[in-house]
């Protein structure tokens, strides 16, 4: 045994092992860091090469002309076209108004859709009766994408502002109330008991227990669903719309502005990432205990 | 303050056609002012459903509870409970988790404020007031969830395994602020727990139950947490032969139990 030992120690390490070896094995952490946490690590720098990465390859196959602009303008193409737009408008209307209307849109959709869901979700979380008549509807159109049902929306309600917002909202809907109705349940079972037993009613249980203990999940389902709000933008806007970010998406591809289009794409994803930013904001300033009991 | 259980029996239905467990038998139990019953058992004897009964959380299938001859019908302000864990409110403070149950009740700040001060001061959280409860350690988690217990005066405290939770040492520190408080405040305690020798350490009163169906098998005073009050170390008294012999036949019927599964 004693010989086995020593040997052991008196062997030389290996080499550096090969890229294969590493992903199937887990190294020994640095002080400081935790063995064998799944993926720990920071990804700042390699996130900010990989967008350096693509810009330069983009930059690179449109200046050496191996595309057509017409198919993939340049980068600073898209820049100079976002300038021009910013000044001279596009369709008779100037950018900082596409981005307000748009965003009216899914901003007003989303409002109206946490102000439903929100308390809608928390009542199916806490009666079977609410639930049992809810819940039907909301899984039967939750998975349908709302392109299918944008032709009803017209039919129903013109194509006017109200089926825009309608189908938005709708997309918003969804996930908020489902997301505030699992919330329910992230009160611990110690914590309802510990306010009934100081003699609490159920509407303070309700009120001081389960929705503070919700408020996490509800705060995800409201960043999950601003996702989907975003992405049902361009849907609502192929609705007779004449302003409006996917608007001028959609215009701007029927003449072949593929400049305009992905200028577009860009300010929808920079205006949503924002918001996300915003949100976990919030969600720290709101939920600072989240994960932490 | 006085507890009568009166022949509680509970029977939780079967699911998925299991026959129905009797969780409790024919409990008989009567707690008087300042009593201080603990209830150990092995693990399925029903301490918990005991304890549900008398918090009022859970009707019993025959039988009643009678606290000050008043049956039980349900949780209310007159018994609290101190739980293992996960009972703070993470989105309060301190203070504030402290004043939760007063709050609840609708007392006004200034005097929430006042009673809060108190028990801050009494369970040695004074400094603490405006920490988030996420940042506390075990023991003074506990703490804040005694001290939050207390506030609305209870007459009978609950404990459901409060220390059970804790490291060994803090949980040593954690029996000796309880029986402080327990002397000072002349509350009726009734305490569940794992520890044999926390049992015997902390009761007037020692009820051992055993499961399948849970009944209570046992019982002993117990003059240990006297002798501690009197100014004994916690050490010495748990170090004494009566201490050790009754310990070690405490664990000989429960470990008979344990084996009997």
């Amino acid at each position: 045994m004693k010989d086995k030992h020593d040997k052991h120690l008196n062997a030389t390490p290996p080499a550096k092992p090969g890229l294969i070896a590493r992903l199937a094995k887990e190294r020994p952490t640095k002080p400081g860091e935790i063995y064998g946490v799944p993926g720990s690590g920071d990804t700042m720098m390699l996130s900010l090469a990989t967008i350096a990465v693509l810009l330069f390859i983009w930059w690179l196959i449109t200046t050496m002309g191996w595309i057509k602009p017409l198919f993939v303008p340049s980068p600073q193409s898209i820049v100079a076209k976002f300038i021009s737009v910013w000044q001279e408008g596009f369709t008779g209307s100037p950018l900082w108004l596409h981005i307000l209307i748009s965003a009216g849109r899914v901003f007003g959709a989303f409002l109206l859709a946490c102000v439903i869901g929100i308390p809608l979700g928390l009542a199916m979380g806490m009666s079977p009766l609410i639930r049992g008549i809810f819940d039907p509807p909301i899984e039967f159109y939750r998975p349908i994408p709302p392109l299918a049902y944008l032709p009803l929306m017209i039919i129903w309600f013109g194509i006017g502002e109200a089926s825009k917002v309608l189908l938005i909202f709708l997309s918003v809907f969804a996930p908020v109330a489902l997301g505030a109705r699992s919330g329910v349940r992230s009160a611990a079972i110690e914590q309802i008991h510990a306010a009934y037993s100081f003699g609490a009613t159920r509407w303070q249980v309700l009120r001081h227990v389960i929705l503070p203990a919700a408020m996490p999940e509800i705060l995800t389902a409201m960043r999950i669903g601003i996702g989907f709000g975003w992405t049902t933008l361009v849907a609502a806007e192929m609705v007779a719309a004449t302003r409006g970010i996917g608007y001028m998406v959609l215009s701007a591809s029927q003449f072949l502005q593929t400049a305009v289009v992905i200028m577009g794409i860009i300010v929808i994803a920079g205006i949503a990432y924002l918001f996300d930013l915003l949100m976990r904001l919030v969600e720290r300033k709101v939920v600072p205990w989240k994960g932490k009991m | 303050m006085s507890l009568n259980i009166e022949n509680a029996t509970v029977i939780y239905p079967g699911t998925d056609g299991r026959p129905p467990t009797e969780a409790l038998q024919r409990i008989n139990l009567t707690m008087d002012d300042g009593d201080f019953v603990v209830t150990i058992g092995a693990s399925g004897c029903g301490k918990s459903t005991l304890l549900n009964l008398i918090a009022g959380f859970l009707a019993p299938t025959e039988g009643r509870i009678l606290l000050d001859g008043t049956a039980v019908e349900g949780p209310g302000a007159d018994r609290s409970v101190v739980f293992q864990k996960h009972a703070l409110l993470p989105w309060l403070n301190v203070r504030d988790n402290i004043e939760f149950g007063l709050m609840l009740q609708g007392h006004a700040k200034a005097e929430r404020n006042k009673v809060a001060d108190h028990f801050i001061a009494l369970l040695g959280l004074s400094g603490f007031e405006n920490s988030p409860v996420y940042a506390l350690s075990g023991g003074m988690q506990q703490r804040v969830g005694i001290a939050r217990a207390l506030t609305c005066d209870p007459k009978l405290l609950l404990m459901d395994e409060p220390l059970g939770a804790l490291d060994a040492l803090t949980r040593e520190k954690a029996q000796e602020l309880i029986l402080h408080l327990w002397h000072d405040t002349g509350k009726s305690v009734f305490f569940i727990t794992h520890s044999v020798e926390e049992a015997l350490f902390m009761g007037t009163r020692l009820v051992v139950m055993s499961p399948r169906p849970g009944r209570i098998t046992h019982q002993f005073d117990l003059p240990f947490s006297q002798q501690f009050l009197e100014g004994i170390s916690a050490r010495t008294v748990k170090a004494s032969p009566d201490f050790i012999q009754i310990r070690e036949e405490v664990l000989a019927i429960i470990f008979a139990d344990e084996e009997a599964v």
